[in-house]
């Protein structure tokens, strides 16, 4: 025991903050760390997108229909790994931050709720350039061929990141912390094998097809391969439809949210 | 189950505290409820009304007092946890909130946090309001919840630092795990500590910003004594450093060590307050043990008026009083002149736990 250092605390008041950027700063590297520090966390955001990509890149499980299977298919993970950050490891993550009353002692600290809000947000931003540097290099490896405007890809990924945002901690901050870990698990097994990001919306009746379409998963999927697969500048409807549900989830979260 | 009764002499509420049955009505005066004359508590100056003095107004500034609590009343549907709560903590002192589970302790402290909103009443942190002024507070309050707070998978140093980097000239972390025993757990993750070491890390995370007030919610519940006299040591330490200090604690030993000022809650209400000297009264009692059913109005007819005697449990004697020399020696001598052999005979002062115990009540709370 180091009773040296121990000796020299001086337990005199000084308090005081520092600015926020710099708490939003350290808070942004403290969940980064945390997170990518967590096994079941890298499972859903790197291994699993990366297992789903080589896997119906390199086979022909699937009838993806004329073109590369791999300009088909990375466009719908780059797609389903903003889901598994932006909606389902911050709905798990946070619901149990709340569960276990750490957002109330968060709560207790100098950070302000808006300071930790940002950071969540830049936590998952920096997740997903992770995420699309690894899936990009598979893909690249795999023979991928992307087209088109990257600022069109940064707009679909940051208008689709708000929206599954907006929905994660809606249901972080209004369910049980076990209820939101099946629910958050879930929508995204579901939106997998719906919402078009590997296998094509072509394949299910004209009806439910343009039901599906307007799943926040399908449009930037959607929005996605129109840029990186076929050149298209600012994919309109897809982006129209990703903004619908930003403000939606955003709203009601920020309406619903109980901090404790 | 009833406080067994004496026999003569005093009522079993006969304390030398001020209660407050009625906290406006027996504020003002030294004789209690009970009719009897209570010392005054200094620590609530008080005008005398027969000097004929105008009553004087406290015009303290705002910083007088590290909180400030006046009619506090909250609700949870029908059920009234802090029910018209009154009371000041010192700046720079040790208050302990004492007072059985559901008293409303925790539900007090929570409102000063800034984590719940009263219904009713005034509440005062460092001279601020806890909801309106939260932003100017949270770097100079340190807070200490009852239990977690912290992500299970967090290492417990990381999460030190993490809150010591919110603060502009915070303790070093290092140090403080060190004083706290923690060294060696410092890489290990939160929910693989042990109870107590849980504690002292939450401890650790309320003071690492040097807050000029900490509140601290059961700071030694699940503590080993080695943990438990390291975090007594470590609270006189910011008191002797100038911070003031809100705990809640079920431990007597730790009000009585630790508290220069307790207040004993009871179903959202403070029941009595003062020193821990005050609240236990320079009263002596006597103990003894001897053969079951002695006759004790007898005895007590040989002892001075306002004496009084019981036996609980059976073969266990209390003698209650004026306690001096004559009083012991008439004791003895009546033991004696009935062939009775006295065993543990002691002459004692009245623990915290008699004061609590008299003015909760022995039942078991659920």
């Amino acid at each position: 025991m180091t009773t040296d250092s121990a000796a020299r605390l001086d337990l005199t008041p000084a308090p005081g903050a520092v600015p926020l950027p710099r708490m939003i700063l350290a808070q942004t590297g403290y969940e980064l760390r945390t997170m990518l520090r967590n096994g079941e966390q890298l499972l859903l955001t790197m291994i699993i997108p990366v297992v789903l990509l080589t896997l119906f890149s390199a086979t022909s499980l699937l009838d993806l229909g004329p073109g590369r299977r791999v300009d088909f298919i990375a466009p719908g993970i780059l797609a389903l790994a903003v889901m598994s950050t932006a909606f389902t490891g911050q709905a798990i993550g946070t619901g149990f931050e709340r569960r276990y009353g750490v957002l109330k002692r968060l709560g207790a600290t100098p950070l302000p709720r808006t300071g930790l809000i940002a950071a969540k947000t830049l936590t998952v931003i920096a997740v997903e350039a992770l995420q699309a540097v690894v899936i990009s290099a598979v893909a690249l490896a795999l023979g991928w061929q992307p087209h088109g405007n990257p600022l069109a890809v940064v707009a679909l990924i940051l208008l689709g990141t708000a929206a599954f945002s907006g929905f994660g901690l809606l249901m972080a901050g209004t369910l049980r912390a076990e209820a939101t870990l099946a629910a958050a698990n879930f929508v995204y097994i579901l939106l997998l094998a719906v919402g078009g990001v590997v296998f094509p919306l072509d394949e299910f009746p004209s009806g439910v097809r343009s039901a599906l379409e307007l799943l926040p998963i399908s449009a930037l999927a959607d929005g996605l391969r129109q840029v990186l697969q076929h050149g298209a500048a600012l994919p309109g409807e897809p982006l129209l439809v990703l903004a619908a549900w930003a403000v939606a989830g955003l709203a009601l979260a920020a309406r619903f949210f109980k901090w404790e | 189950m009833p406080l067994p009764s004496l026999v003569g002499g005093q009522a079993p509420d006969a304390l030398h505290v001020q209660r407050l049955e009625n906290p406006i009505a027996d504020h003002t005066l030294g004789l209690g409820a009970d009719g009897l004359r209570h010392p005054p508590l200094p620590a609530t100056p008080r005008t005398d009304p027969s000097l004929g003095l105008p009553k004087i107004i406290s015009m303290a500034p705002p910083e007088e007092s590290a909180v400030e609590l006046d009619g506090l009343v909250k609700r949870y549907g029908a059920a009234t946890a802090v029910n018209g709560l009154s009371f000041r903590a010192g700046l720079g002192a040790v208050t302990a909130l004492l007072g059985p589970n559901g008293a409303g302790k925790t539900t007090t402290i929570e409102i000063c946090e800034g984590f719940r909103r009263a219904d009713a009443g005034t509440v005062r942190v460092l001279g601020l309001d806890p909801h309106r002024d939260a932003r100017a507070l949270k770097p100079r309050v340190g807070v200490m919840p009852q239990s977690g707070g912290v992500p299970g998978t967090a290492r417990a140093a990381e999460f030190l630092r993490l809150v010591a980097a919110f603060h502009a000239r915070p303790l070093d972390p290092a140090a403080l795990l060190a004083r706290l025993g923690l060294t060696e757990h410092a890489r290990t993750p939160f929910r693989r500590l042990s109870g107590g070491q849980q504690q002292r890390l939450s401890l650790a995370v309320a003071i690492v910003g040097r807050p000029e007030l900490v509140f601290l919610d059961e700071p030694t519940t699940g503590l080993d004594p080695q943990a438990r006299h390291a975090t007594w040591e470590l609270i006189e330490g910011l008191r002797a450093a100038g911070v003031s200090v809100v705990l809640t604690t079920h431990h007597m030993e730790e009000a009585e060590r630790l508290a220069d000022q307790v207040v004993i809650v009871d179903r959202g209400q403070v029941v009595a307050q003062g020193s821990p000297a005050e609240l236990t009264g320079a009263e002596r009692q006597l103990r003894f043990r001897a053969r079951p059913g002695l006759g004790l109005d007898e005895l007590l007819a040989a002892l001075p008026a306002g004496s009084a005697a019981k036996e609980s449990p059976a073969g266990h004697y209390l003698v209650e009083g004026d306690v001096r020399p004559e009083l012991l020696a008439t004791v003895t001598a009546w033991c004696a002149s009935h062939g009775v052999l006295t065993e543990d005979l002691r002459i004692e002062r009245r623990t915290l736990e008699d004061v609590f115990l008299e003015l909760t009540g022995r039942e078991l709370r659920s």
